[in-house]
């Protein structure tokens, strides 16, 4: 059995048996999945071999640095931006850390992601400018691709801390096929004790959905799936009518395909529980379990020519083919400027 | 993986795969008297840059569980390197049960010398230079130190001798075995010492930290007192993984630095060196 798919078991079943000589490659591909805090987690309380022990215990206390961090940061734009008034959204790693869910537990986090509603983006641009964050990188192309075309400010970094914020009008580029209505998104929000808002349980499934199937090559998705899972599990046993509502605001945002499709999924590879109505399989999911788990024992991606199917899938849902073949060919034609430029200094 | 090995260097198991023979080979070879981890921490990775640079011209891309993004290619030639690099790379970027010094460090009766410094400060060479004198060799590139004891776990990996040193080295220790040389590396010249049987067999035993020192090679002979302020700010440069840990290291490098003296020394040649580490240690 490949370890990729070993660790999507013990994910699921924490209790299910390991050879000794498994470990090795099991926790190789779970760091190259960001999805060794999550095992460590999943695993606590369960016998383990001793050597393994205390590299469990060392991811989880590195998932708690993590948290620790991602909770600071969130803070910190939360100082920035509460004077202008308008709601500040978290999203994925640190919204679950922030509102306690188990998909939160252990999880890696690295950028802080948050939503402002669109009209507010130049006063939350120029108030976390103000507080100390600048630009990653000055490109005048790549600043206008975002502010056109992208469902996201440039990213912005704080350089005293080395951390990175995005901040999103809406959960997917405009030009995708999928519009999801980012208004609703905002006034469904629940708010957390400090001010800070998280989506609503079912906008957090959509949003993971849509990020996992609807924008970019699913690369390192596995961890977006397992996302997935935990929410699924925790949002269905707490309101048993969260199928029902899910339904309904899958079909506010027109995300059904997708939704349903990361329901198939998470149910086959950890098992979710799902309802039998969401369950029957669609053609095609296999070759996204296949892409999820493309990864050898030695923690290198493998399956090169499934992932330059989805690599290529990424730009086909992200925009039209004119628009592509337009962004294409000035990043081309930049990448090959770029490249003489340094062959130039070079001789 | 074509090739692969697994060797466990003080707390730290490493498997190590390899598209080339020669690598492994050499491995085995230096690390023959370590212990095989049943379970690695960390993975190494040494591939082709593309799938014909495995015959032709053949070049290493550095891989593992965490990489830097811009780590060049080296030759095969450099292969013995090009590993030890990328398994440090996983010690500096991914370990965490205790706070990592970027410092050599040797035992003698249970308590041990940190040297820290740069690249050139003479790490490597004092280290093994101690070792010749009767010294417990702990490790030359990183001290582990316990974060619930504060005691130092030794970390005792090939000895990284560079340019001058490789020679002086050669000639002291004519016992000792040592890995080739290898040229035109981007540090220069290197070779490899292996530890002596004693520091690999007591790899397991932790020291207590004694005595902190901040060499400086190249430097007419001076001892300086170093403040508990001004060695905690550079035991925190020294160290990759004092902002990873939080409060825990934080802890470690506190009780660290107001429980052990420390030196800054300049030193003009090893010999001076060596004396100078003897002196201060006689005088603690």
């Amino acid at each position: 059995m490949r370890a990729i798919e070993r660790l999507t078991e013990l994910l699921a079943h924490p209790t299910g048996p390991v050879p000794d000589d498994a470990w090795t490659a099991l926790l190789c591909v779970a760091r190259a999945e960001q999805l060794s805090g999550a095992l460590a987690h999943r695993l606590a309380g369960v016998a383990v071999p001793a050597p393994v022990a205390p590299l469990l215990a060392e991811a989880r206390g590195a998932a708690a640095e993590q948290r620790r961090a991602a909770l600071f940061e969130a803070e910190m734009a939360r100082r920035a931006l509460a004077p202008l008034g308008v709601p500040v959204l978290l999203l994925k790693g640190t919204a679950y850390v922030a509102a306690g869910l188990s998909a939160g537990r252990g999880r890696a986090i690295g950028d802080l992601d948050v939503l402002v509603p669109r009209e507010a983006l130049g006063a939350v641009e120029a108030a976390l400018r103000a507080a100390g964050w600048r630009d990653v990188k000055d490109d005048g192309y790549d600043d206008a691709y975002y502010r056109r075309w992208m469902h996201e400010l440039p990213p912005l970094v704080h350089p005293a801390r080395d951390r990175l914020i995005d901040v999103h009008h809406t959960i997917l580029p405009p030009t995708a096929r999928i519009a999801p209505d980012a208004a609703a998104l905002v006034a469904g929000a629940v708010p957390l004790r400090d001010g800070l808002f998280v989506l609503s349980p079912e906008d957090m499934v959509v949003h993971a959905a849509l990020h996992l199937l609807a924008d970019g090559d699913l690369a390192g998705g596995l961890r977006n799936l397992f996302d997935i899972d935990r929410l699924l599990r925790e949002f269905a046993d707490a309101d048993e009518d969260f199928w029902l509502k899910l339904t309904a605001r899958v079909a506010e945002h027109g995300a059904g395909a997708p939704v349903a499709r990361a329901a198939r999924l998470a149910h086959a590879l950890f098992g979710t529980p799902v309802p039998g109505e969401w369950r029957a399989p669609a053609p095609g999911d296999g070759v996204f379990r296949r892409r999820l788990l493309a990864r050898d024992d030695w923690g290198r991606e493998d399956r090169a020519a499934t992932r330059l199917a989805f690599y290529v899938r990424s730009h086909a849902i992200r925009m039209p083919p004119a628009l592509l073949a337009r962004h294409l060919a000035i990043k081309g034609w930049k990448r090959w400027r770029g490249r003489r430029g340094k062959d130039r200094a070079r001789s | 993986m074509r090739h692969a090995t697994s060797r466990r260097i003080g707390p730290i198991g490493f498997r190590i795969g390899s598209d080339w023979r020669a690598p492994v080979a050499l491995l085995d070879a230096l690390y023959a008297d370590y212990p095989v981890p049943t379970v690695a921490d960390a993975t190494v990775r040494l591939t082709a840059t593309r799938p014909w640079r495995r015959r032709v011209r053949p070049a290493i891309a550095l891989g593992g569980d965490l990489m830097l993004p811009d780590a060049a290619p080296l030759p095969l030639e450099h292969g013995l390197l090009a590993a030890e690099m990328a398994m440090n790379l996983q010690v500096a970027l991914g370990h965490r049960r205790h706070l990592l010094l970027h410092a050599a460090a040797a035992e003698r009766d249970g308590r041990c010398v940190i040297l820290t410094g740069e690249s050139g400060a003479g790490k490597s060479t004092l280290s093994a230079l101690l070792m010749a004198a009767g010294w417990r060799f702990l490790g030359d590139e990183f001290v582990l130190i316990d974060l619930a004891s504060g005691m130092a776990r030794p970390f005792p990996r090939l000895v990284s001798l560079k340019n001058e040193s490789v020679a002086e080295l050669a000639r002291r220790m004519p016992g000792a075995r040592f890995g080739p040389v290898l040229q035109g590396t981007p540090k220069g010249t290197i070779r490899h010492l292996v530890p002596d049987a004693r520091a690999v067999a007591a790899m397991d035993v932790p020291a207590t930290p004694a005595l902190l020192l901040f060499p400086r090679f190249g430097a007419a002979r001076a001892v300086r007192r170093v403040d508990e302020g001004e060695a905690f700010v550079r035991l925190t440069q020294a160290s990759t993984n004092y902002a990873l840990l939080g409060e825990a290291g934080f802890d470690a490098l506190t009780r660290l630095v107001t429980r052990v003296p420390a030196r800054a020394i300049d030193y003009a040649d090893s010999d001076e060196g060596v004396t100078l580490v003897e002196d201060l240690w006689c005088a603690l």
